[in-house]
């Protein structure tokens, strides 16, 4: 197949072929693909740098932000919710206030 | 998440109106829902006001709770509903209801070949490198956001992503491809260049 052996000049990564999986990678990463389309998938990654690339780095992406730190909710912000909502923080674990009445 | 039968149990008691149960709802909800606010807003303010509406509407709506969905499922809806509505009043030509699923692949296509999956992880989750991470996040249009942050930061499940925004499923698996597309080239770009220059600045201020 021509589009194959050119990939490697190919730096913008737009013959047909690999467009045509490009619908399909986000599918493939999450273990969702249709099996025929990941084995027709696989097949043409094994010969295709960039799109292992592009998988590769698609799959790093996500794991990348899955380990972002959650954003801790501010005590202050946690306290004004409660008097909006007019509502007793006496449910609040025994860490929140430490107040010893 | 279908629904489980402590949720039941605390819906039964919120709707019997019990105020134990209004606090164990904020208490057990609350972190998750700023959270998901905050990556929607991209600011701190805007968040809480996020947040508190989120409640104040739940609190309202509880009696029409339907058990279509865990609780925790029907809080993201309230709160993506009201973050989405602030965004438009804030940038309306950015949020439009009616976006059209597919648009033209050219979007898509990738560009960025430089593969960083090979950098050291201390490098990919180095401070700078995390803000340029939540920058990216807030320069997706809020329509893809809202689909990657439920999905992919907060973990919901398709079909739960699905129902917390009211999209079909096939239209939140085209805007998680987007949204994913989107930032995978960003960051691309990004770890191409971004290491090397920090790292020399650091040495040269050392």
């Amino acid at each position: 197949m021509s589009v194959i052996s050119s990939h490697h000049h190919d730096h913008t990564h737009d013959h047909s072929e690999c467009q045509r999986y490009l619908t399909s990678l986000t599918d493939y990463v999450d273990g969702d693909l249709d099996p025929a389309l990941c084995r027709e998938l696989e097949t043409h990654m094994a010969a295709c740098e960039n799109c292992r690339v592009v998988v590769n780095t698609l799959t790093k992406t996500i794991s990348l932000y899955r380990q972002l730190p959650a954003p801790e909710m501010p005590n202050a912000v946690k306290e004004r919710l409660y008097a909006v909502l007019d509502l007793k923080p006496h449910t609040l674990s025994a860490d929140e206030g430490g107040d010893p009445a | 998440m279908p629904i489980q039968a402590n949720d039941m149990d605390l819906v039964a008691r919120l709707q019997a109106g019990d105020e134990a149960a209004y606090a164990q709802l904020v208490e057990e909800n609350a972190a998750r829902v700023y959270r998901l606010a905050l990556r929607m807003m991209g600011n701190e303010a805007d968040a809480e006001d996020v947040l508190q509406e989120t409640f104040l509407s739940a609190f309202k709506a509880i009696d029409h709770f339907e058990a279509r969905s865990s609780v925790s499922t029907w809080l993201y809806r309230i709160a993506s509903n009201a973050a989405l509505m602030r965004l438009r009043r804030k940038e309306p030509e950015q949020v439009s209801v009616d976006e059209p699923i597919e648009r033209d692949d050219g979007e898509m296509l990738p560009r960025q070949l430089f593969d960083f999956c090979c950098l050291p992880e201390d490098d990919l989750l180095r401070e700078e490198a995390r803000e340029e991470m939540a920058h990216a996040i807030d320069d997706l249009p809020p329509t893809l956001r809202s689909v990657f942050v439920l999905r992919d930061i907060e973990g919901l499940s398709t079909e739960e992503t699905a129902n917390a925004l009211d999209l079909s499923v096939p239209a939140v698996k085209s805007r998680l491809m987007r949204a994913r597309l989107k930032l995978r080239e960003r960051l691309s770009a990004y770890f191409a260049q971004g290491p090397v220059i920090v790292e020399s600045r650091n040495r040269g201020e050392a």
